[in-house]
């Protein structure tokens, strides 16, 4: 299982909410690989991709980027909010 | 790996920003203070909202201002400016934004143990607001957990 998740640069923001993806997972018992990307990298990683996590303000265009892909854009409102992003995950991967 | 140093330059307690460009760009001079960056840095940042929108703001009242690395970036830095009051950022959750942090990293691969270390700090629901009331930089580095350090 694979997730990615993006921000606009690659950096930061995806990072801390790679960290907290994966805080969430354990909380889950469940294990994926997460990874993060930039937006202008997003259709490569999200072709082995089940879950791509970003914000609702990025969410359009990640999802006219990855076209056709299986992997479910999901919309984390607070990425320090490891309670939100497990319900999330927990509704995408469950 | 820690995070970064915040010695006091790159401090900034209840700043007066009319909108978020120049909320970012106080982010943006106390990086350069701190000499983490070169002042073209601030401008990155500010495109980097233009292009991509507002989801630096990734969470209530918190914007995480940053850009990718490049050559104005000298050394990993972090800056933290507090709002006199809050600004819109435009983000449709998250918004209006108290506390403003800077990041500036010199590659992709170093910010990671950071970042984590940075998340520690805001899994805690009530660390934007304490942030936000903090009255100096010391009482920042505490909620931070981190070093002064030499600027």
């Amino acid at each position: 299982m694979k997730i990615i998740a993006v921000c606009g640069v690659g950096i930061g923001t995806s990072a801390i909410l790679k960290v907290n993806a994966e805080r969430a997972l354990e909380r889950l018992e469940l294990t994926a690989d997460i990874d993060a990307s930039d937006l202008a990298g997003i259709a490569v990683a999200a072709a082995d991709a089940q879950v791509i996590l970003t914000s609702s303000e990025l969410a359009p265009a990640v999802r006219q980027a990855i076209g056709r892909s299986f992997a479910e854009v999901v919309e984390v409102t607070n990425y320090f909010d490891v309670d939100e992003i497990s319900r999330l995950l927990e509704r995408s991967l469950g | 790996m820690n995070l970064p140093p915040l010695p006091d330059e790159a401090v900034v307690i209840g700043a007066h920003a009319a909108d978020w460009r120049s909320a970012v760009r106080e982010a943006g001079r106390a990086l350069t203070r701190s000499g983490a960056t070169r002042s073209d840095y601030a401008d990155r940042m500010i495109a980097v909202i233009e292009e991509f929108g507002a989801y630096v703001v990734i969470a209530p009242g918190l914007a995480l201002a940053h850009a990718r690395p490049g050559r104005d970036v000298l050394r990993e830095g972090l800056a933290v400016v507090t709002l006199a009051e809050p600004v819109a950022f435009g983000h449709p959750h998250n918004d209006p934004v108290r506390v403003v942090v800077g990041l500036a990293v010199a590659n992709a691969e170093e910010h990671v143990a950071s970042v984590a270390n940075l998340a520690n700090v805001f899994n805690d629901a009530g660390a934007v607001g304490r942030l936000a009331h903090a009255r100096d930089a010391t009482e920042i580095r505490g909620l931070l957990g981190i070093e002064g350090g030499a600027a």
